[in-house]
C-alpha cells in the first residue's frame, strides 16, 4: 500500500527525489531547537480554534438587551460582540472549551516564541547566513503581539475595553501626528465609529493571520534551505558538516509527539483552567473601569512602563510635543525591538566577524552578547514586574508608591549589575572549560608519563 | 534536576515571609469592663477622647512610642461603630496605619454595649437591615461596577487606591456590607441613600453575595482578577510542561 | 472445530497482528536503515496508549452528546486533552523504542553559489547595455514609484478624519445642559453630600463618548482653592470633573475621602489603570502618577429646581494629551 502511494505521488507531482531528500533531511536534535516547533503547533491550534470562533462571533458594537444564559447580566445593555462571546461561552456546546483553548494557545504561543528568541539570541543563531530568518521571526513576534491584543479586545468586555482606551492614549502620544494617527485608526476620537470594530476584527481574523502565516512559511523555508545550526559537541561537528537525526524515521515521531503534546496541554488548560471570564468583567462602557485591570501577560511590560514614568508632558509654547504615554508606550518597546533588530548588525560591527556560521556558540563563549542580552532581559523583566506592583501591595502590604520609587532606580541599577555579573560568570565558565579540556587531553594523550602513585 | 529543586525551594522559602506580611496589623488586646462606658473608657478613650470628641495631632502620648489620635465619634451612628468593631478595624494600635480586618477580641455582648454607648454621642445612621433577596442581581452587578469596582475590583477581589489597600469582600455579612457603604470606613466614600437607595443597596449586596461564589464554568478560577494569574499559569504550567516535553523528546548537548 | 474455522481464525489473528509478524528478506540493494532489535513489549505499550487515546476521544464525543453532564467544559477539555496526551505518549514510545534513531552526517549547503551569482551579474549588466541615460531613467522611475505609491495609499486617509481634528475637542456640554444620573433622572445638588462620589452624564446626549461622563464630589468651601477664573464653578462646594483620565483615557472610578483628615490622605480622584491621582480641591491638579495634565473641570450651577446644570464647557479638552490639547478650547 505504501509502495502504491509513493508511486501515485511521484507520477503526479514528480517530487520523488524531493521527498527522498526531505525525509532524510538531517536535524540536530537538541531539545532547545524544538521551542520554535512548540510555537508553530500552538499557532496551528490558534488557527483551527479561531476558525471555529469566527462562525459564532459578531463583530458589531451595536447595542442590544441581553437575555441570554448568564443570569447576572439579564436586561443589561451590551454590544452584539459581547453578547456573541457570552453565547459562545454559555450556549454553544464546547464553545467555552474552544474559546478558552484559543486564549491559552495565544498565551503559550507567545511564551514559546520568547523562549525560542532567547535560545536563538544567546546561541548566536541569528548570525549570517540566518539574519533574514531572524528578521522574519522578529517581525512575526511584533505582529503576534498586536494579534493577541486585538484578539482579546474583540470581546468588548470591561477589561479589554480599558486596554483599548489605553491603546488610544498611547497612539495619541506619538509626537506631532498622534491624534491624526488615532483618528485614522478609530475613525475619529475614541471610541470611534461603528466601523472600528469590523476593522479590528478583519485585521485579527484575516490580515494578521495571513501575514504571520506567510512569514512563517518563509521562515521555515529559510531554516530548511540553510539547514539548522548545531552546537559544537565534538570535533566531528564543524561549520561544513551537520550531524543529526533524519526527518524520517527518526525525527518524525518526535515532532508528531511534540505536536500532540502541545495540543494536549492547550486543550487541558482550555477545559480545566478558566481564562478571561468576560461574564465576570461585564460589558465595556466609556464611563466605567475596574481596579486590577491588566493586559495579557505579553503586554505587561508596557503597563509597567506606563506606570513608572513620572507625570509630565513635554510642552513647548502650548504645543504638547511629547505626551506622557509616549515614553512607556512607544519609546520603550521601540528601544527593545530596535535593539533586537539591530543586534546582528551591531554585533558584526563590534566583533568584526562577518563570516557565516553554522555552529552555535554556547552562551559562555560570547560573554559580551550573553551579558548585554541578560541585562536587557533584566531591564524588561523589572519593568514587567513593576506593572504588578499594585497586586503586590494588595497581597503583601508593600506600599505601591514606595515600590514605584524603588523600581525607578532598580530598572537602571540592577541591569548594570546583571551585566557585570553575567560577564564574569561567562569568563569564569570558559576558564573552567579550558582547564577541563587540558586535563582531558593530558589524560588521553599517548605521551602521558606513568600515572602518579603507581 | 537538583538545580531545579534548589531554585524551586528558594522561591518557596521566599514566599513565606511575604505571606505572613499579608495579614495586616496585629490585634490589640482588650480591657474587659462590664458597661459600655467602661469598655469605652478602657479601650477607646485614649485615642477618641473621653467624650468621643476626638483627639487631633500632635495627640496625647501614651505607652511606649504610641500617640493617641483619633477622629471624633460624635454623630457617627450605630452603623459605624458596629462595622468598625465587628470587622476588627478597631481597636487600632497605631492611628497612622490603615485599619484592616483582624481578629475580633470583643464578644458580641461587649460590641452591643459599645455600640449603644458610642451611638449615644449624637445622632447617626442606625444599624441597617438589608434584604438582598429583594434586590435584583443584574441591577446589583451594574451598580457595583459603576460605584464599587474601581476600588474593590469588579469581582470584589480587592485592590489598591493611592495610599491605601482596598480589601476583598469575601467573608463579610450582608449587614457589614451595608454598614460599610453607608459609613465609608477609612478612605472609602460614604454613599448616602440619595446616592444609593436602600433598594439599590439590597441589589448591590445581593451581587456581593453572589460574586463570592460565582459561576466558574471555565474551570479553576485562579483568583478572578484576570491576566496576572493567567500569565503565571501560561508560563509555570503551560510553557513549563512543554519545555519538559521538549527535554524528553530531544536530547541535551553533550560536549566532548 | 472444523478446519475451515481454524483457518479463518488464524487469518483474522494474522490480520489483526495479535502475533508479531515474521521478518521479510531485505532487497538485494544495501540497507538504508541499520538493523535494530524488535521490541514487542514497546509495541504493546503503544497499543495500550492508542487504545486509551481512542477511549478518551470516544469519551469526548459522549460528553459532547449528553447535555445533562455538569461541568461540561472541564470534561470535554479533559477527554480531548488526554486523548492527545496518550497519542503523544504513544509516539514518544515509538520514537524511543520502535524507530531507529540514526546519527547521520550531511554537508551544510554552500555559503554561496559564485558561478550562478556571476552569471546573474553578467545577465543584468548586459541587459542594461541598450540604455544610455541610466541615471535619468532611474530617477524618473523613482519619481513614478513614489507618486504611484502615494496615489495608491491616498484612500487610506478616508479611514478617519485625518486632518480635521475638531471632533477631538467637541463635548456634549453647553451652558444650561442638565446633569443626569446613571438612571437618566436629573441630578439634584442635594443628592451629593460630602464624602459621596457620583457619576453623571449630559441629559439627552450619547454617553459613549469621552467627554460625556462626569465625576462629582462635594467638599467644604473652605477646603476648595480653584485656579483663578473659576470662581462660582463649584456651587455649594460641588465639583464636577471629567471622568476620563488625562493620561490614557480610563474612567476615573476611585474616590479617596478621609474619615480622619488629620492623619489620612486627603480627598483625591484616582484612576485604576496607572494610579494617576487628582486633587478635586485645587482644580484637578495631579498629585501622583503619570498623568501630565490636570483633570478638566466643568462649571456648575444649581437651577431653581435644585437640579445641577453646566454653565459652560470644560476648563480644557477632555482625554489623553495630544499635540493641540493645550492650544485648543473645548467646543
Amino acid at each position: 500500500m505504501i509502495r502504491a502511494s509513493v508511486r501515485w505521488l511521484d507520477r503526479r507531482t514528480g517530487t520523488g527525489p524531493l521527498v527522498r531528500s526531505g525525509l532524510r533531511y538531517v536535524f540536530p536534535d537538541n531539545w532547545s531547537f524544538l521551542l520554535g516547533e512548540v510555537a508553530l503547533y500552538a499557532f496551528m491550534v490558534l488557527v483551527v480554534t479561531g476558525i471555529y470562533l469566527v462562525f459564532f462571533f459578531q463583530d458589531s458594537t451595536a447595542t442590544t438587551t441581553y437575555h441570554g444564559a448568564y443570569g447576572p447580566l439579564d436586561g443589561q445593555q451590551v454590544s452584539l460582540a459581547y453578547q456573541s462571546v457570552l453565547d459562545i461561552s454559555f450556549s454553544v456546546r464546547a464553545g467555552l472549551l474552544i474559546r478558552q483553548t484559543h486564549h491559552w494557545a495565544a498565551d503559550v504561543f507567545l511564551a514559546a516564541i520568547v523562549l525560542h528568541l532567547l535560545r536563538v539570541f544567546f546561541t548566536g543563531a541569528f548570525r549570517p547566513p540566518r539574519t533574514l530568518t531572524y528578521y522574519l521571526g522578529l517581525t512575526m513576534l511584533t505582529f503576534s503581539l498586536l494579534e493577541g491584543y486585538l484578539g482579546y479586545s474583540l470581546g468588548d468586555d470591561l477589561l479589554s475595553g480599558i486596554g483599548l482606551a489605553i491603546g488610544y492614549g498611547v497612539a495619541l502620544s506619538v509626537p506631532f501626528v498622534g491624534a491624526n494617527l488615532a483618528s485614522l485608526i478609530w475613525g475619529g476620537p475614541f471610541p470611534g465609529t461603528s466601523a472600528f470594530w469590523p476593522r479590528i476584527y478583519i485585521i485579527h481574523v484575516l490580515v494578521l493571520p495571513v501575514l504571520i502565516g506567510t512569514l512563517l512559511v518563509a521562515h521555515l523555508a529559510l531554516v530548511a534551505a540553510r539547514h539548522h545550526t548545531q552546537f559544537r559537541e565534538s570535533s566531528r561537528h564543524t561549520e561544513r558538516r551537520i550531524i543529526g537525526v533524519p526527518a524520517f524515521p527518526g525525527q518524525a515521531p518526535r515532532s508528531l509527539a511534540l505536536m500532540f503534546a502541545v495540543f494536549a496541554v492547550l486543550f487541558l488548560l482550555g477545559g480545566l483552567v478558566q481564562v478571561n471570564p468576560v461574564w465576570l468583567w461585564g460589558p465595556y462602557h466609556v464611563g466605567l473601569s475596574t481596579n486590577g485591570a491588566q493586559p495579557d501577560w505579553y503586554l505587561g511590560w508596557l503597563i509597567g512602563a506606563l506606570r513608572l514614568v513620572p507625570g509630565f508632558d513635554v510642552v513647548i509654547d502650548r504645543r504638547t510635543v511629547i505626551p506622557n504615554p509616549f515614553w512607556g508606550g512607544v519609546l520603550f518597546p521601540g528601544i527593545v525591538f530596535g535593539l533586537l533588530f539591530l543586534w546582528p548588525t551591531l554585533e558584526r560591527r563590534f566583533t568584526r566577524d562577518r563570516a557565516s556560521h553554522n555552529l552555535l556558540q554556547r552562551p559562555r563563549e560570547n560573554p559580551w552578547r550573553t551579558a548585554i542580552g541578560t541585562a536587557l532581559l533584566a531591564w524588561v523583566f523589572l519593568v514587567f514586574m513593576a506593572g504588578s506592583a499594585d497586586r503586590v501591595d494588595v497581597l503583601f502590604g508593600l506600599d505601591y508608591a514606595e515600590q514605584i520609587s524603588v523600581y525607578r532606580i532598580a530598572i537602571w541599577v540592577i541591569p548594570l549589575i546583571v551585566l557585570l555579573v553575567t560577564r564574569r560568570i561567562c569568563t569564569e565558565l570558559q576558564a573552567a572549560d579550558r582547564v577541563a579540556s587540558v586535563r582531558r587531553s593530558a589524560l588521553h594523550s599517548p605521551k602521558a608519563g606513568p600515572k602518579r602513585g603507581s | 534536576m537538583s538545580r531545579y529543586a534548589l531554585i524551586v525551594s528558594v522561591l518557596a522559602l521566599a514566599t513565606v515571609p511575604a505571606a505572613s506580611a499579608a495579614s495586616g496589623p496585629p490585634p490589640v488586646g482588650i480591657v474587659e469592663a462590664s458597661s459600655g462606658a467602661g469598655l469605652y473608657a478602657a479601650n477607646c478613650s485614649s485615642c477618641h477622647g473621653p467624650g468621643g470628641e476626638g483627639i487631633l495631632p500632635p495627640g496625647r502620648p501614651g505607652v511606649g512610642d504610641l500617640v493617641g489620635e483619633g477622629p471624633s465619634l460624635r454623630n457617627v451612628g450605630a452603623a459605624t461603630v458596629d462595622f468598625y468593631l465587628r470587622s476588627g478595624y478597631m481597636p487600632l494600635a497605631n492611628p497612622h496605619i490603615q485599619p484592616w480586618q483582624s481578629r475580633v477580641l470583643l464578644t458580641n455582648r461587649e460590641i452591643k454595649k459599645l455600640v449603644a454607648y458610642v451611638s449615644s454621642f449624637g445622632h447617626g445612621p442606625p444599624i441597617p437591615h438589608p434584604d438582598p433577596a429583594s434586590g435584583s442581581l443584574p441591577a446589583g452587578y451594574a451598580l457595583f461596577t459603576e460605584n464599587c469596582a474601581g476600588c474593590h475590583q469588579v469581582a470584589a477581589e480587592g485592590g489598591y487606591v493611592t495610599g491605601a489597600r482596598v480589601p476583598p469582600l469575601d467573608g463579610l455579612t450582608d449587614v457589614e456590607v451595608a454598614e460599610a457603604v453607608r459609613t465609608g470606613p477609612y478612605v472609602m466614600p460614604k454613599f448616602t441613600p440619595q446616592a444609593i437607595s436602600n433598594a439599590q443597596l439590597n441589589s448591590i449586596i445581593r451581587y456581593v453575595d453572589y460574586v463570592q461564589h460565582p459561576q466558574d464554568p471555565g474551570g479553576w478560577s485562579i483568583g478572578r482578577i484576570g491576566p496576572v494569574p493567567e500569565g503565571l499559569v501560561a508560563w509555570l504550567i503551560g510553557a513549563a510542561l512543554l519545555v519538559a516535553f521538549c527535554r524528553v523528546v530531544g536530547r541535551r548537548a553533550r560536549y566532548e | 472445530m472444523s478446519r475451515r474455522r481454524i483457518g479463518l481464525l488464524a487469518r483474522l489473528a494474522k490480520a489483526l497482528e495479535l502475533e508479531p509478524a515474521s521478518i521479510d528478506e531485505p532487497a538485494e540493494r544495501g540497507r538504508i536503515l541499520p538493523e535494530a532489535p524488535k521490541e514487542p513489549g514497546a509495541e504493546l505499550v503503544v497499543i495500550v496508549l492508542l487504545l486509551l487515546a481512542s477511549c478518551c476521544a470516544a469519551g469526548f464525543i459522549a460528553v459532547f452528546a449528553d447535555s445533562r453532564i455538569p461541568h461540561a467544559t472541564q470534561f470535554l477539555g479533559l477527554s480531548l486533552g488526554l486523548a492527545f496526551g496518550f497519542l503523544a505518549a504513544a509516539l514518544v514510545v515509538i520514537a524511543r523504542c520502535l524507530v531507529v534513531t540514526e546519527e547521520l552526517t550531511h554537508d551544510y549547503p554552500p555559503e554561496e553559489h559564485q558561478e550562478a551569482e556571476r552569471e546573474l551579474e553578467q545577465l543584468f549588466d548586459e541587459s542594461r547595455e541598450r540604455f544610455t541615460r541610466r541615471r535619468l531613467l532611474v530617477a524618473t522611475s523613482a519619481l513614478t514609484g513614489t507618486a504611484m505609491g502615494a496615489a495608491l495609499l491616498a484612500p487610506v486617509v478616508s479611514f478617519g478624519p485625518v486632518f480635521d481634528l475638531s471632533a477631538f475637542v467637541e463635548t456634549p456640554w453647553f451652558r444650561g445642559r442638565r446633569l443626569v444620573g446613571d438612571d437618566g433622572a436629573p441630578l439634584k445638588a442635594s443628592a451629593i453630600q460630602e464624602a459621596d462620589f457620583y457619576t453623571a452624564y449630559p441629559e439627552g446626549a450619547d454617553r459613549e463618548q469621552l467627554a460625556a461622563p462626569l465625576v462629582l464630589v462635594r467638599l467644604p468651601g473652605s477646603a476648595i482653592h480653584l485656579p483663578s477664573g473659576r470662581s462660582g464653578w463649584a456651587p455649594g462646594g460641588i465639583l464636577a470633573y471629567s471622568k476620563i483620565c488625562t493620561h490614557a483615557a480610563c474612567a476615573i472610578s476611585l474616590y479617596r475621602t478621609p474619615t480622619f483628615p488629620a492623619v489620612e490622605p486627603g480627598p483625591a480622584l484616582v484612576c485604576p489603570c496607572h494610579y494617576s491621582t487628582f486633587d478635586p480641591a485645587t482644580g484637578g491638579t495631579v498629585l501622583f502618577g503619570p498623568a501630565g495634565r490636570p483633570l478638566p473641570q466643568l462649571p456648575l450651577e444649581v437651577d431653581s429646581d435644585g437640579v445641577l446644570r453646566a454653565t459652560g464647557n470644560f476648563s480644557g479638552p477632555v482625554g489623553p494629551s495630544w499635540w493641540g490639547i493645550r492650544s485648543r478650547k473645548p467646543t
